[in-house]
Parts: structure tokens; C-alpha cells; sequence
């Protein structure tokens, strides 16, 4: 994947709605470079001063753009999602909760052949602290996110907003914030983001906030164990109650994977440094940032 | 959402994979009729949960009394904390041999995987640890889908019994009824090779909640969650809350900070009473979470954690506070507040109740626990 820049163009598909237009107010003062929104009934007509097409497509040969947000209910997903994936988008971030998962696959399957990141679904989006953000996070706090050199990834938007503030009042800020989103089938995995930040200019560091469930934290793990800058880590959900299993898959599949446990030991055994709480994280920067 | 065996086994049948004659009967005599309608039957609990076998919940019976014998044990029986209240009568096979077929939701490949191995039945998870070869996978391309031609090649090399053809035939339309129904997992187990041939002796169908809106017919006669009242009534005010044992309460928003909110709690030597969390589109749901989370019996602290990234902090403190002047909550709470909103949320907060928030999450959690630890001496 790649992390959004100041320079790229954004389209926002469902510009005109109530939270499209709040946030892509917040985002042009920002400082992100929207160029164009897409709903096919107000086609035609200027919102938010930029211009708004009937398709993705159309707006693709009108304005070009390089990044496509989405602000569409769960149902209309999969068909804006290829809309803007034949357009040619080169990044998609979509926010979107309670997408059929069978939907997702369609459009994660099509934007790999075409070559597309993919950012959610279920995500908040991202910040490229100081440059531009795509989706609905408190980038323009000054007490959450600062420029700095502290690369950050979140499966959630709450809790990703909480570990930048602890960042910012322990006296060091970001590089950037990747939410990748909190659905167990998404675009850009965790050690795809941890990949992005390791190689994203001026970041010495990064925190990875994780989630019990799936296998990406450990996969991640073997990543964090190429890297030379300090990563840290916290995985939510270690007090919360076992979910009831149903039927054999999912333990054919994933094994003993996906526990707190597991995920705690495949990060420590890659030199990652597992948080007991998010609050930990100044004092912790400070210790890595050192050595 | 899950769906019982006899909810689930309709969607193969529609699929065309052969499954028994069945009835459904939640009383005894029912089971008796059933028996005379099919003969030599297996009468099993329909509850959702495995290892019915071992529990006592599968039982066979040769006449129509031995079936209401078996109904009358089996109807009331408690399993995992599940109390039966329907058996499913089935015509009994002879089984050969039986196999393992699936099809569920792959996050490590992004789509379909199709399972199959030739070692089905009750003990497949241990053979499945033991030996990684002794499953087949098989992942798909949602978009060019899953043929029999598929099956066979997936086949290839196992010592089916000659039965490899009808096999990769079923995997296909086990392909087809996982698509159609928005599976998260639809599952065989065991699919016996009987007298009669091919036959799924049970079924496990896993719907995708996020796809239950277009199936709305079929959702019906699936399995509602087992709630409490608090629980049901979050459910139906559109908030995720799941009570717990403890004695700290939490209401935070998003499920990410929510959990986390717990494990701090956790961390600090408490026991958070409920999970509530009131992120994405019900954060403008804040008084009825903070009705239902100060309701529980015996809550004696409470933290409420805000985090406003898409759900404002002030939004959610107003909700808050207009549940407050109803409810004048009678325990200390503690609050964090951070994010989209928080200096107005902050300002209303001191403003209205004159109360300041805690310097952050940690501090809010520790005070809250301390104050429950205060309130059970």
C-alpha cells in the first residue's frame, strides 16, 4: 500500500450525505486535495466547491484522481467500490461497517487485479499528519496528532485516536496513521501497514494497535522481526470473555491463533514491545527511542 | 447469526445434497409420530452447540415408543447451558465411511476456501492438529466461483472409494448454497457414504450478520442470540452491550476503546460488569447506554471513556448528560475524554455537572476501580 499525500487527488463517492459533507469540509481544510464527489442524482451541480459526477468513471475522465473515499451505506459498496477500482483508482479508503463479507471479496479480488489498495472496510481512515486525511479522523486536533516521527496503524478508530493522543502528551508525534479497519476480511492487512510506515519517510518508530481475532498480528510479527526501528505494540481484548464457537472451520484453520497469548508471544519473539495498557506508550517511545 | 441442524439442512437439500428424512418435534408424542412416518430414526437435540453425541443429545430408536422414550430424555436436557427444546427425527443409515466438507470465509486469502478432508466425524479438529495434510484447502476467486471440475481436481489423489466424482459434485453445490445464503460457514459433518450413498448427517450454516437485511426470510428461522434483559433491551435500542460479573461499569464508544476499556479496568485489579459501547451510528445513543449500564444490579463505579474520532465527544456528551438529569446516578463516575469534540464535551461536563474528566484512560479506570473496592466494604 501506499500512504496518501498532500499531492494526490481525492474523489469522495457520496459527497452530498450528511457525513460526506461534514468530513470532506474537515478534510479540505486539511489540506487534502479533493477534486470531485460522485451521487448520480446530483451529477452536474457543485458541492462543497468541487464538482459531482454521476460515476467514478465519469469523474475519472473530468478530474482524475488518485484516491476514492467512500461515504456509502453497506449495500451500495460493492458496486462504487468497481466503479472506482475500473477508473483506475490507485487507493481506495472505505469506512463502511456491516458490508456482506461475500461483497467484500468481490471488490478486494477486483482491486488486486487491477492493482489497487485497498484501506477498510470498517476503517476511520488515515492521516498524513500535516499533509491531508482521507476519512473521519480528528486529524486537525493538535492534541492527537502532531508532525513527528512516530508511525502509527489501528484496526480501530477509537482506540487509534487514543494511542495518538498518548503519543502527542508524551511530547512525540506522528508520521502518519493508517486505520486499516476493524473487519476480519480487509484490504490492507497489518503487516502491510507496518511495511508502509517502516519505509515512510521520517518515522523512527511505530506502534501497532491490534485487536484479538484473526492471524494478522502474528503475521505481522515476522515482518517487525526485518526491521531495524523500534516497534510497539498494544492487542485489545485480552480480559474480554472467549466467543462461542460454531462448528470445526475455524479452528482447522487458524489453530491456536488469534488469542491474546498468541499474539503477545509472536510480537515479543520479534522484538516488538507489547503494551499491558495504551497509557504505557510515552514511557515505552522513550526507553526505544534511546537505545 | 447460527442456524440449527434442522434450519441449516433445508439449504442443501434446496442445493440438491441428499439429507435424510427428518421432522422436527418438540414433544414427545411428536417423536412417535415421526417415528411411524419414517421408520428406524436418530432423535438429536437441536441446540447450538457441538458434541451433542457426548452430551446424551443423540439417541437412535427402532420403534415409535423407543422414539418417544428418546424424545422425553432428550427434551429439557441442559447442553453447555443450552436447554433443549426441539429434536429433529431422523432416518437412520448405515454409514460406511464418513468425510468433512466446508465452505467459510477465508481473512487469510480474502475469499472462499473450501474444505474437505476424508477423515469426517466427531474427532476432526484433533486430526486436523495433528496432521496438517489431513484437510484439504481450497481457496477460491469469489468471482469465477467453485465447479465440480474444481472438486475433482481438489480431489485428486485421495483414496475415496471411488466416490470421488459424487463428491466434488457436492463440494459444488455446497459452493453454490454458501454463496447464495451469504454464508460466513456452511459445513458438513459428517458427510456419511451410506446404503443409500452420499447423505449429510449434519449441518452447521453460519449466516454473515452483515448480510442478514437481504435474507430476511431465511434470518427468520434462524437461532436469536441467547440474551439477557439488559442485553435484549441494548439490542433493541440498537447498542451493543453484553453484561458481565463484575462491578465497574464501562460505556465507551467503539469496539476497539471498549475493550480496551475493560482490559484496563482489568489491569488495575477490577471487574468490569458490561461491555456497552455506543461507536459508529449509535453514538447519539449515549442515554439509553448509560439507562442500561447503570440498571445492572450491583454496578457500584463507573468509567465512561470517549474517544470522539466519527462519534463526537460532544454529541455523546449530550446524550449523556440528558440521561443524567433523569437518572441522577447515585455511584461515583469517572470520566476520560479525547478526540473530535472534547474541549465542548469537556466544557459541558464541567459546565452542567461540575465535574472535571481524568488526565487520561488509566487514571479513569484506576479511580473507578478503587471506588468499586470502596463501595463493597
Amino acid at each position: 500500500m501506499k500512504i496518501v499525500r498532500g499531492h494526490h487527488r481525492v474523489l469522495i463517492q457520496g459527497i452530498t450525505g450528511k457525513q460526506g459533507t461534514f468530513w470532506t469540509e474537515r478534510m479540505q481544510e486539511y489540506g487534502t486535495n479533493v477534486v470531485g464527489g460522485v451521487n448520480p442524482k446530483k451529477a452536474g451541480t457543485t458541492h462543497c466547491g468541487v464538482p459531482v459526477f454521476a460515476s467514478a468513471a465519469l469523474a475519472m475522465k473530468e478530474v482524475e484522481f488518485d484516491v476514492s473515499v467512500l461515504f456509502i451505506p453497506p449495500l451500495g459498496v460493492k458496486d462504487a467500490a468497481l466503479d472506482a477500482i475500473e477508473a483506475g483508482a490507485k487507493n481506495l479508503c472505505i469506512l463502511t461497517e456491516h458490508i456482506p463479507v461475500q461483497d467484500v471479496m468481490v471488490f478486494l479480488a477486483a482491486a488486486q487485479d487491477k492493482g489497487t489498495s485497498i484501506t477498510g472496510p470498517n476503517t476511520a481512515g488515515s492521516v498524513t499528519i500535516g499533509e491531508c486525511f482521507t476519512g473521519f479522523m480528528p486529524a486537525f486536533n493538535e492534541r492527537i496528532f502532531k508532525k513527528g516521527a512516530v508511525g502509527v496503524m489501528s484496526r480501530s478508530g477509537s482506540l487509534g485516536t487514543l494511542m495518538c493522543q498518548n503519543i502527542v502528551s508524551a511530547g512525540y508525534g506522528q508520521s502518519a496513521f493508517i486505520g486499516i479497519g476493524g473487519d476480519p476480511i480487509i484490504g490492507t492487512t497489518t503487516s502491510q501497514a507496518l511495511e508502509a510506515l517502516d519505509n515512510f519517510e521520517d518515522t523512527e518508530a511505530v506502534v501497532i494497535v491490534g485487536e484479538i481475532g484473526g492471524a494478522m498480528e502474528e503475521d505481522a510479527a515476522l515482518y517487525a522481526k526485518t526491521m531495524s526501528k523500534p516497534v510497539i505494540a498494544f492487542i485489545a481484548g485480552g480480559a474480554a470473555p472467549p466467543g462461542k464457537k460454531m462448528g470445526h472451520a475455524g479452528a482447522i484453520v487458524l489453530g491456536d491463533k488469534g488469542t491474546y497469548k498468541s499474539k503477545k508471544e509472536a510480537l515479543e519473539g520479534a522484538g516488538v514491545t507489547v503494551l499491558d495498557t495504551p497509557s504505557d506508550v510515552g514511557k515505552v517511545l522513550k526507553d526505544r527511542l534511546k537505545a | 447469526m447460527n442456524f440449527e441442524e434442522y434450519a441449516g439442512k433445508p439449504l442443501l437439500k434446496a442445493a440438491g445434497i441428499a439429507v435424510p428424512d427428518g421432522k422436527l418435534a418438540t414433544m414427545s408424542d411428536e417423536a412417535a409420530d415421526a417415528f411411524d412416518a419414517i421408520g428406524p430414526c436418530v432423535v438429536k437435540a437441536q441446540v447450538p452447540t457441538g458434541k451433542r453425541g457426548k452430551a446424551g443429545g443423540i439417541k437412535i430408536a427402532d420403534s415409535a415408543d423407543e422414539a418417544r422414550a428418546a424424545a422425553e430424555a432428550i427434551l429439557g436436557m441442559d447442553i453447555a447451558g443450552h436447554t433443549v427444546a426441539s429434536v429433529l427425527v431422523e432416518g437412520r443409515s448405515e454409514i460406511r465411511r464418513e468425510y468433512y466438507a466446508a465452505v467459510m470465509n477465508s481473512p487469510e486469502t480474502k475469499g472462499p476456501m473450501v474444505l474437505f478432508s476424508a477423515l469426517g466425524g466427531m474427532d476432526i479438529e484433533e486430526a486436523a492438529a495433528q496432521d496438517a495434510d489431513a484437510v484439504r484447502r481450497h481457496p477460491v476467486d469469489v468471482r469465477d466461483g467453485f465447479s465440480a471440475a474444481d472438486g475433482e481436481r481438489m480431489l485428486d489423489g485421495l483414496d475415496l472409494d471411488g466416490a470421488q466424482v459424487e463428491i466434488a459434485g457436492i463440494l459444488a453445490k455446497l459452493y453454490t448454497a454458501y454463496r447464495e445464503n451469504d454464508a460466513e460457514l456452511l459445513e458438513i459433518n459428517p458427510l456419511a457414504m451410506t446404503h443409500k450413498g452420499l447423505m449429510a448427517l449434519d449441518c452447521k450454516f453460519v449466516m454473515d450478520d452483515s448480510a442478514i437485511k437481504r435474507h430476511q426470510e431465511l434470518a427468520a428461522t434462524g437461532t436469536p442470540e441467547r440474551l439477557t434483559g439488559l442485553e435484549l433491551r441494548g439490542e433493541g435500542a440498537g447498542i451493543k452491550y453484553i453484561e458481565l460479573d463484575g462491578d465497574v461499569g464501562v460505556l465507551a464508544n467503539g469496539a476497539g476503546l471498549t475493550m480496551t476499556t475493560m482490559d484496563v479496568v482489568r489491569h488495575h485489579g477490577g471487574r468490569p460488569a458490561n461491555f456497552c459501547e455506543i461507536g459508529g451510528a449509535a453514538y447519539t445513543k449515549a442515554q439509553a447506554a448509560l439507562e442500561m449500564v447503570l440498571d445492572k444490579p450491583g454496578v457500584k463505579s463507573l468509567v465512561v471513556n470517549f474517544c470522539g474520532a466519527f462519534a463526537r465527544c460532544e454529541v455523546m456528551m449530550e446524550g449523556l448528560l440528558n440521561a443524567w438529569d433523569e437518572i441522577k446516578p447515585d455511584i461515583p463516575v469517572f470520566f476520560s475524554i479525547a478526540g473530535t469534540g472534547d474541549e465542548e464535551a469537556i466544557a459541558m461536563l464541567k459546565d452542567r455537572l461540575g465535574i472535571d474528566p481524568l488526565p487520561d484512560m488509566d487514571a479513569a479506570c484506576k479511580a473507578a476501580v478503587d471506588a468499586a473496592r470502596e463501595g463493597s466494604k
